[in-house]
């Protein structure tokens, strides 16, 4: 960029965005050059393997994926049009729902009928679409929420402090690093209802990190976060990368999705239709016929477009 | 009008048996719904259930401390049998299934198949339970003047019972502070929430849940017993407006507070008292007969009750923005 010297433009944001570790993302390059670009693609480190899982909701197939395989320490986007199974598919790898067929492992170990709960403890910690910030607690007693391990978690325990106290002290230092890296270190002591959609967002994903798990889920990380916080956000989610944790990530923002992802997969009426990295995916037809439709790159507010040809061409379109 | 007697009768409800234990059976409620969120309308269930398993018990030749085990753990089998079935479902299913089963205890106990057991409808006389009780009081027999208040030292209605009555309350009270401000209290609160937030965070939320439910349930059936040793089992005493009265008095006092339950119930009781003794002495008996103003007093909780959860939703000692009763 060859801004005027004089003139005080800040790129801290943008700066943030970008890949933080250039040598990370170049070697996660290589390591999925040798990949084959096609829907269940065989992963040189999978961390999760998911096959022949189905949900049904009464006659409708919500999931019907064949075979998944989650790169271990990139980041994974699960793209698709609304109602393309993306958060089922998380619902049921989280344990939150039950499939109607199928298996998958996360870390070697199989996950299938296993309770959300223990999914969490066993390392995969998710955020949700709609934030699940818990808005009559603190933020500061939210985070401590997110920790594990606590032995005054147990009712026995519970009665006597000083069991508890040195791992709650740990467990509060911890919190407050994070919060401090997510900026939300002002707002320590505040009701986690008087946060911002945007703090919410990262106080949950701050939340989810408390447990330091080995991969985290995030669920539209970006839905209703305004532009200046999206970049602070996507700077996070590299730098966890970038720390070895393994990201997948539901997204719409296809800005965002281009921006920071290692691999994009694709997923269409319950299945998967496409895998690759982020610039070769978005140029797959098959992505565009069946996600970001035929005229993705025009702008329908212009008037221009109105023209008979055009509208008869948009209308021809089953 | 005769102040004294009214001030005096007033005074001693404060104190009294009956408000020690509803203040403790309104602990046993905050456990469940002001620090968990569960709906339990069926805490007199508990309360029924732990009175029967003492007084049965005792009569049946227990000591004390072994029918006080055995009303715990009636209580505690109980909670089990409510709430594997409902506890993994939403929030109002436990609310139905709890008010049911409260009933079922009743009508059970009440029932003539059960008259060598419970006594059916008419219950169980005091006298055949209290016995082990009085026998603990360190007390010699007699009466006792303090202040205005002159009762019993140990029969029935009596010192000893006032004393034991309000140091399980303090002994719940301290327990509850203790367990709201530990980091189990803290996965309560979350679950009070929202359940699949803290499910995401790696907490078996059932297993919580039953915890709370469980000890609850157990101090419920505690209170049971502080409610019947001054008088008798009686079935029909221990029905849903006794699971209503717990409510209200949890409300009034502030839910998800340590003490909002202690002061509900000495609230609840003393206005009661001062609104029926002051009809009594300043209505004449054309306009409102005695059992009439029994029925006004019950009105005048009723709209109580109204006022609070339009005007103050968060109960005397409650922090709105932790919790209140109109908000879930």
């Amino acid at each position: 960029m060859s801004a005027d010297p004089t003139v005080p433009v800040t790129h801290g944001a943008t700066a943030l965005a970008a890949p933080s570790s250039p040598s990370r993302a170049a070697d996660l390059r290589t390591r999925f050059a040798a990949v084959e670009q096609a829907p269940g693609a065989p992963k040189p480190d999978p961390i999760v393997v998911a096959d022949g899982v189905t949900r049904h909701f009464g006659g409708m197939t919500a999931v019907d994926v064949d075979h998944l395989e989650v790169e271990r320490g990139a980041i994974t986007a699960l793209i698709g049009p609304n109602g393309a199974g993306k958060t089922t598919l998380f619902n049921l790898l989280t344990g939150f729902d039950k499939p109607s067929t199928g298996t998958w492992t996360f870390e070697g170990r199989s996950l299938s009928g296993v309770p959300a709960a223990k999914v969490a403890r066993s390392g995969m910690v998710r955020t949700f679409q709609l934030t699940k910030a818990l808005s009559r607690m603190t933020v500061i007693e939210n985070m401590r929420l997110g920790a594990a391990a606590q032995p005054g978690e147990n009712l026995g325990r519970a009665l006597l402090p000083g069991l508890w106290r040195s791992r709650e002290r740990e467990i509060t230092e911890q919190a407050e690093e994070l919060l401090a890296r997510f900026k939300l270190d002002a707002k320590r002591d505040d009701f986690a209802g008087s946060l911002s959609g945007g703090q919410r967002k990262l106080l949950e994903m701050a939340r989810a990190l408390m447990s330091k798990p080995t991969m985290v889920m995030l669920d539209e990380p970006m839905a209703g976060v305004n532009p200046a916080l999206t970049q602070s956000l996507l700077g996070h989610i590299q730098a966890l990368r970038d720390d070895g944790t393994t990201v997948l990530f539901v997204e719409h923002d296809m800005h965002m999705v281009r921006h920071i992802s290692d691999w994009v997969v694709v997923m269409a009426e319950g299945r998967i239709v496409a895998e690759g990295p982020p610039e070769s995916v978005m140029s797959d037809q098959a992505v565009i016929d069946a996600y970001l439709g035929a005229h993705h790159d025009t702008d329908l507010g212009d008037d221009s477009l109105l023209t008979d040809d055009v509208t008869t061409a948009l209308e021809g379109k089953p | 009008m005769d102040w004294t007697r009214i001030l005096t009768n007033v005074f001693g409800e404060l104190l009294a048996p009956t408000t020690a234990a509803y203040a403790l059976a309104a602990v046993g409620l905050n456990i469940h719904f002001g620090l968990t969120g569960l709906l339990n309308f069926g805490q007199a269930g508990f309360m029924l259930l732990g009175a029967y398993g003492f007084a049965i018990s005792t009569i049946a030749g227990l000591p004390i401390w072994a029918a006080l085990l055995v009303a715990i753990a009636c209580s505690v089998v109980f909670a089990l049998i409510l709430g594997i079935p409902t506890l993994k479902l939403r929030g109002d299913y436990l609310a139905i299934v709890t008010i049911a089963a409260a009933e079922i205890v009743r009508i059970v106990g009440r029932s003539t198949a059960l008259t060598d057991l419970t006594g059916a409808s008419s219950g169980l006389r005091g006298n055949s339970y209290k016995e082990s009780f009085q026998a603990l009081s360190p007390f010699p027999d007699g009466t006792t003047d303090i202040g205005p208040l002159s009762y019993s030292n140990n029969a029935s209605n009596s010192w000893w019972i006032r004393l034991v009555g309000w140091a399980l309350v303090a002994l719940a009270c301290l327990l509850v502070w203790r367990l709201t401000n530990s980091p189990w209290g803290r996965v309560l609160k979350g679950i009070r929430e929202d359940e699949d937030a803290v499910r995401s965070l790696g907490k078996n939320v059932y297993a919580y849940k039953m915890q709370a439910l469980v000890l609850g349930g157990v101090i419920g059936a505690v209170a049971g017993i502080v409610y019947v040793l001054p008088r008798a089992v009686q079935p029909d005493s221990m029905g849903r407006p006794m699971t209503f009265f717990v409510w209200t008095i949890l409300l009034l006092g502030g839910a998800a507070t340590v003490w909002g339950p202690v002061l509900g119930s000495m609230i609840f009781w003393a206005a009661l008292m001062l609104i029926k003794s002051v009809m009594r002495s300043t209505v004449p008996d054309t306009v409102m007969r005695t059992e009439q103003i029994e029925q006004f007093g019950w009105i005048v909780v009723g709209v109580t009750l109204m006022m609070l959860v339009i005007f103050r939703p968060q109960g005397l000692l409650g922090d709105k923005k932790e919790l209140a009763i109109n908000v879930r």
